[in-house]
């Protein structure tokens, strides 16, 4: 139930682009296109169900305060208990990062050229994709308990993005045949039906929050099902209709925090 | 500008206008949206993204020759990685209560597209001065976009500015509260920072009808 939950959370709710912008450069970049927007997403997908896993353990067993007990006293670590690596957690989770994507292409140019052909020229790029390190970083901020736990969250959050870039990709595509203000063509418009995108995504916010468990499901059905199109008219506005209705805990924290001001 | 010839200067003057790395170059636009509603916190990422961008250009120009091309990607990676631990270090110690803020975003300038698409597009095939001037003049067109989300956004949607009281109290009704104002509070939601950036892009591409891309 706890991985079924976190697989939402983190597809609906804390989406990687609409809930935290990450990897919003590659986002812009390649969502001309829906063919070339698919290659990206499914490569994201593949890397952070790796690397998100990789890193659980590298910080579980070497970075945390105290992950080094394991090791043999005879190796004369002294204080292991109390040793605390993790201002190396930067370092150690970006080199992760870019030895795995180096490795995955390797391995998939060997194994599987047809796949090396849609990924190949999209893993490069994602070494650099703040999702990725985003992924990795929030998991140990958020401190999440299990290896099995991160793997759900990393193959979760990575749907999540590209559930987004599909989406707008089919946007931009449509988005040709109107006519847009000239100045605002391409980047601008883009920045802008992201932003509505977002606010939409806000209304998923009351998703995992309470009632009990028949509603959960109802609710999690309700969201699968506007999913189906995500490029369609209606269901962004149905979506953004949503908002008024639904409670969502950020607004429900940015609200406590403006009456604190 | 006896300092800088006129070459160097425009390294600088470059990116704060038409060729800003966020609303032209599309690079660092993770970072630009997810810290801005408060100015603070805007300030100091841009301070951090100049540190970081200015030396990291020194560096890797320095190496610019005996890095193998294949393995430069990671050899950028933990160039950069190294200097924003000192950041984050540096924040943890002195401004605590600001890195808790910034949580992950600091960590997340590593992987911000502006810092590794300098060092590919320039650092890697200039010397080190010329660098370290186009660092500088890309993290303040940062900077400059930054700035401008980040007052917007605390202005209308706290009604402060750099957490002073700019507007009046909101509770006691004083300054333009009196007469009804109110502040809008979705103005601090997230999704407002893609909106505000866009209606930058839209002024900016306005105002130079060069920069007007195709559909």
């Amino acid at each position: 139930m706890e991985h079924l939950e976190l697989f939402f959370k983190s597809i609906f709710i804390d989406n990687m682009v609409f809930a935290t912008f990450l990897g919003m450069c590659s986002y812009l970049a390649v969502s001309k296109k829906v063919t070339t927007a698919v290659g990206l997403g499914a490569a994201v997908i593949f890397v952070l169900a790796v690397t998100v896993p990789l890193n659980w353990l590298l910080d579980q067993y070497l970075l945390q305060e105290g992950a080094l007990v394991w090791l043999d006293p005879k190796y004369g670590v002294d204080g292991s208990e109390t040793l605390d690596l993790s201002f190396l957690s930067f370092i150690m989770f970006i080199a992760t990062i870019a030895t795995m994507v180096q490795l995955v292409e390797i391995v998939v140019e060997k194994f599987s050229p047809s796949l090396y052909n849609s990924l190949g020229i999209f893993l490069p790029l994602i070494a650099v994709n703040c999702a990725i390190l985003g992924g990795s970083l929030f998991m140990q901020s958020r401190e999440i308990p299990s290896l099995g736990l991160a793997l759900t969250y990393g193959i979760g959050s990575g749907i999540g993005w590209f559930l987004a870039i599909l989406a707008i990709a089919a946007i931009r595509e449509k988005i040709r045949y109107s006519s847009v203000p000239p100045a605002l063509r391409g980047l601008g418009i883009t920045f802008i039906i992201t932003g509505l995108m977002a606010i939409g995504f806000m209304s998923f916010g009351g998703m995992l929050t309470g009632g009990d468990e028949d509603k959960k499901e109802q609710t999690t059905e309700a969201a699968s099902l506007i999913k189906l199109e995500p490029s369609s008219e209606s269901t962004d506005k149905q979506i953004t209709t949503e908002i008024a209705e639904k409670e969502d805990t950020n607004v429900v924290a940015e609200n406590i925090k403006e009456t604190e001001n | 500008m006896a300092l800088l010839s006129k070459k160097d200067a425009k390294l600088i003057i470059d990116p704060l206008t038409d060729n800003n790395p966020i609303t032209i170059q599309v690079l660092g636009i993770c970072s630009a949206l997810a810290i801005t509603a408060e100015l603070q916190a805007s300030i100091v990422m841009s301070v951090s993204v100049l540190f970081v961008l200015g030396l990291g250009n020194v560096v890797i120009s320095l190496m610019r020759n005996i890095i193998p091309s294949k393995i430069r990607i990671i050899v950028q990676l933990i160039v950069v990685a190294t200097l924003v631990i000192i950041v984050d270090l540096v924040l943890k110690a002195f401004a605590y209560e600001l890195s808790k803020t910034l949580s992950v975003f600091v960590g997340l300038i590593i992987t911000n597209c502006i810092i590794m698409g300098r060092f590919e597009a320039f650092a890697l095939g200039n010397g080190p001065w010329k660098s370290f001037l186009d660092g500088i003049g890309n993290s303040l067109g940062y900077a400059v976009i930054l700035i401008i989300v980040g007052f917007f956004r605390e202005l209308l949607g706290s009604g402060t500015l750099l957490g002073i009281q700019v507007l009046g109290d909101p509770i006691e009704k004083t300054g333009l509260y009196s007469i009804g104002y109110e502040n809008n509070g979705f103005m601090l939601l997230s999704p407002m920072a893609l909106i505000v950036v866009g209606l930058i892009i839209w002024v900016q591409r306005s105002r130079n009808q060069a920069l007007i891309e195709e559909n």
